[in-house]
This record gives structure tokens, sequence and C-alpha cells, in this order.
């Protein structure tokens, strides 16, 4: 099957989802990261690669810290950055999508980074751009958040060198987590060759275990040996619902606490995606502790937006 | 600046050099440029990957202190619409304060000028050198911009078609071929 992403000459064009994408794809953005990393130490921080582009940050959905490190990448990169703050403009006048991304594309927009509350959204954007405008999803709906799996690929790599001898565990709301979806992907095509997801079964979506995956609704069972842990933000409007009783009984059983991240390798690092929730997800000993990385993961995550638009900027129309 | 032409020798000319010999020359060369230079000032940066090599082993064989500085052009290359970011980028490792020191940006082959631009950029946005000096193993001719080396252990005029390849043995000796295109 052809892959959206990619264009004609198997260059990719646009980040949709990290589903589908070769592990030398994946790889390529990854070393390409690793040059950018070292830029935030300079006196000047920009390089001139994307000098005379137009990126517009389209989020549909709230978002101020991925929106800004998209803005700082695109920054660095010398790009010009336009921030629309779409859910209180067009959209509430009633134009639809397609019609905002062509009134944008009419002003010489050469990326697109968008994140919206809809599955798919900037899949349908990126088929209806023409060819030399390029797509980068900042996140849609449940479906996926390619680059936070990326910069979480950055991060793991960085600290344990290799994917090929690695358990990892992703725990907490996998069935809303376009975040825990995307890593899966990645984790899977870098050859990871354990994952586990560590849940409540009201919280687990299924077939999980075709995509390869260890499934454990017991945390202390889940943690043994792993060598990384991905939490994931419990979102407080779950809390509502039926799916779970009450905060504290989650953190109870789900929460990450020094005795329970003890069951893990001593060398364990402990990554979140933000904003974390203190007491509810995660216990502030360990977000504040020696195995937690998650700092890291934001750095990271500038280099690794940089190396995303710097690729799919350079493929040929 | 060097005031040597490139000699009108045919691109397929059998007896060459070695890399080896060329090196040596260029050891030499370096070695006068920076003579009247204050050597705690002096820093070499080699130009990935031939560059680097070149640098690396200049480095050791001059006894300069700390270390030698790698650049990574692509990141500043004018033809990025054009070829986009497919190859390998490597990292840029410049470990030293650039500011009010002595640059001797070290590559193999002298062509276009286009590499020596883009490595210039980048150097000044780690900062403003005392001065820029540019050595080379090849000056092959053929440059599209103002810029010329200060020394080169060869010159020779090659035609369009046709490249020199540096390559370093296992053993860090270098050997160097020409590779002749099709016409």
């Amino acid at each position: 099957m052809l892959n959206p992403q990619l264009n004609r000459h198997g260059e990719l064009t646009h980040l949709i989802t990290t589903e589908g994408l070769s592990r030398q794809i994946l790889t390529h953005i990854l070393d390409t990261a690793n040059t950018f990393v070292p830029l935030a130490q300079r006196d000047v921080k920009k390089v001139p690669l994307l000098r005379g582009k137009s990126v517009f940050n389209l989020f549909f959905e709230n978002s101020t810290r991925t929106r800004t490190t998209f803005e700082i990448a695109a920054t660095r990169l010398s790009a010009d950055v336009f921030n629309l703050n779409i859910s209180a403009s067009s959209a509430s006048k009633g134009e639809t999508l397609l019609d905002t991304i062509a009134n944008l594309a009419a002003m010489q927009a050469d990326i697109f980074v968008v994140r919206h509350e809809a599955s798919g959204a900037p899949f349908l954007i990126a088929r209806h751009v023409a060819p030399h405008i390029h797509v980068i999803n900042a996140g849609d709906g449940r479906h996926a958040h390619p680059t936070q799996a990326l910069l979480d690929m950055y991060t793991i790599r960085h600290f344990k060198k290799d994917f090929t001898n690695l358990r990892v565990a992703v725990v907490g709301d996998i069935l809303h987590s376009r975040v825990a979806r995307s890593n899966i992907h990645a984790l899977t095509t870098l050859g990871v060759p354990e994952v586990r997801a560590i849940a409540p079964l009201t919280l687990l979506p299924s077939g999980l275990e075709q995509m390869g995956v260890r499934v454990f609704s017991d945390m202390r069972e889940g943690l043994k040996d792993v060598d990384v842990i991905i939490m994931l933000r419990l979102q407080n409007e779950r809390m509502r619902g039926a799916l779970l009783p009450s905060a504290h009984e989650y953190f109870k059983h789900y929460g990450l606490t020094q005795e329970k991240l003890v069951l893990a390798k001593p060398d364990v690092i402990v990554m979140h995606p933000g904003p974390m929730n203190r007491g509810v997800e995660i216990d502030s000993a360990v977000a504040d502790g020696p195995h937690a990385v998650i700092l890291d993961q934001v750095n990271f995550g500038i280099a690794v937006r940089m190396a995303v638009m710097s690729i799919v900027a350079g493929a040929s129309a | 600046m060097t005031s040597k032409q490139p000699s009108h020798q045919p691109s397929h000319q059998p007896d060459l050099p070695t890399g080896e010999q060329l090196y040596e020359t260029l050891l030499a060369g370096v070695h006068a440029l920076i003579a009247p230079l204050e050597r705690q000032s002096v820093h070499l940066v080699g130009i990935h990957s031939g560059g680097a090599w070149l640098a690396q082993r200049l480095h050791q064989d001059l006894g300069l202190s700390g270390s030698c500085g790698l650049l990574d052009i692509s990141l500043y290359r004018d033809d990025f619409d054009r070829i986009g970011l497919h190859t390998q980028v490597m990292p840029t490792q410049i470990d030293f304060p650039v500011a009010s020191q002595h640059l001797i940006v070290v590559d193999d082959v002298l062509y276009t000028g286009r590499t020596i631009r883009a490595a210039m950029n980048e150097l000044f946005d780690h900062g403003r050198p005392a001065s820029i000096k540019l050595v080379v193993l090849i000056d092959r001719g053929g440059r599209q911009l103002p810029i010329d080396a200060d020394f080169a252990a060869l010159t020779i005029n090659l035609t369009k078609k046709d490249n020199f390849v540096l390559q370093k043995t296992e053993t860090g000796a270098f050997t160097l071929h020409l590779e002749y295109g099709n016409a």
C-alpha cells in the first residue's frame, strides 16, 4: 500500500503518524535530530536551513507547550512562523477546515503544523494541499502524536543506546492516548523486543496483543525488570465518566511511586509527555527523582521537531 | 591568498602524487602558515568528511593543544531547496571559543567555493574569529565564488565530470583516486 506520508521518491513529505514508517526513516529523523541538539549550547542558536519558508502553526485544540516547541524549532531553522489560534477565529465563524487551509496556502505557506481534536484531520489536509506544502501532525484526536513519539524514541536512544535489548512499559490511559499509540508503533518498528501496556482494563483498547504488546492490569507485575517507563497523563475528564473511581484510587493502583519504581531495573528511566498530574499518575518524589528524564524530553523535543521540519521541507515536490 | 593559477594539465594525468605525499606537502604548508601566529590561538577546523580526517591528523602532527573543530555544513548549504536533507548529517563539534581565535579551515578538495562559503557562515555563528585561513589538499579549479585557498598541496584543473576521492585506510593512511566521469 502506498504510504500517504511519502512522495513518489519514497521521501517523507508529511509526518502524520509513526505507523507504517520504516526503521530507516525513523532512524534518519533521530540521527538528524542529533545534529540539532548541540545548537542549544551555541551563542547563535539558529541555522539558515529554512530561511524564507513560512511555517503555520494551526492549533484547533489548545496546547501551549507543543505549539511553543514547534515555534522554537521553526525559528531556530530561520523559518517565519505564524501562530493561528483557529478555535477562536474562522472555525467558529463556520468556515470549513479545507477552506481555511486553502486560504492559508494562498498566503504562501510551506509547512502546516496541525493539532486537531478530530482524528484524521491532518491526513485530510495532507491529501488536499499542493505537493510543495508539507503537513506535520502535532496531535490528532485519539489517533497519533508522531513528534512526541519520536522525541520519546530520541530520549530512549540517548540514554539506552540500543533499542533491541529493551523492555519498555507504557502506563496509564492507553485507550484515549495518541501518544501511546504512536509510541507503540515506533518502539515496535525500531526493534524493541518487549513493549508492555499497563492500565486498568477500562482504559485498555482491544487489539493490543495483535500489535505485539504484553498487557498488564497489575502495575507491580508489569514494571518488573523494565528499562524504560513511559507514563501517560490521566485526563481529568476521564475521571468524571464511569471509567475510573477517583484520582486517589487511581494513584493507589497506577500511580508511579518510589516503592513501585524499585521493581524496575536499577537504571530505569522514567518519561512523561507532560503536563504531569502530580499525585495522580506520578508521585513528586519520582518526577523529581534521579530516574526522571522528563526535562531532557522537552529539550530533545525541539531538536526532533527541527529534524522533522528539515526533512519534510527538503523532500522534492 | 595564493597567487598560483590552476595549471593546465590534462585530467587523466597518470602520475599524480599519492595521498600520503600530498599530505606531507600540506603539513609543511600549514606549518609555515601558522608559524607567525600565536600558537595558543590557532585552531584547525576540518570539514566533514575528508577535511575532518586531514584536520585531525594535522592537529596531532603539529602538536596543537585542545581539540580540533569538525564542521558539517549541511545546515548551511545553498542548494537545500534542490537536494533536501538526504545524506547523513554529522554533528558539528567546535569545543573551543571561536571569538578572537585564528581558524585554519581544512578541506580535501576545493572546487566551486560554495562549501567554504557555508563553512564561514557557520563559523561566524559560533563567534567572531580573529582570522580564517583556508588550506586544502587539492585545488581543482572551477570556482563560482571569489574564494581562494591560502595553501593548496596540489593545484590542477579538472573537468566537471571528473572527481578526486580521498579515502582513509584502516591504518590511517590517505589514498587518493581520480574518478573519471562519463563524457
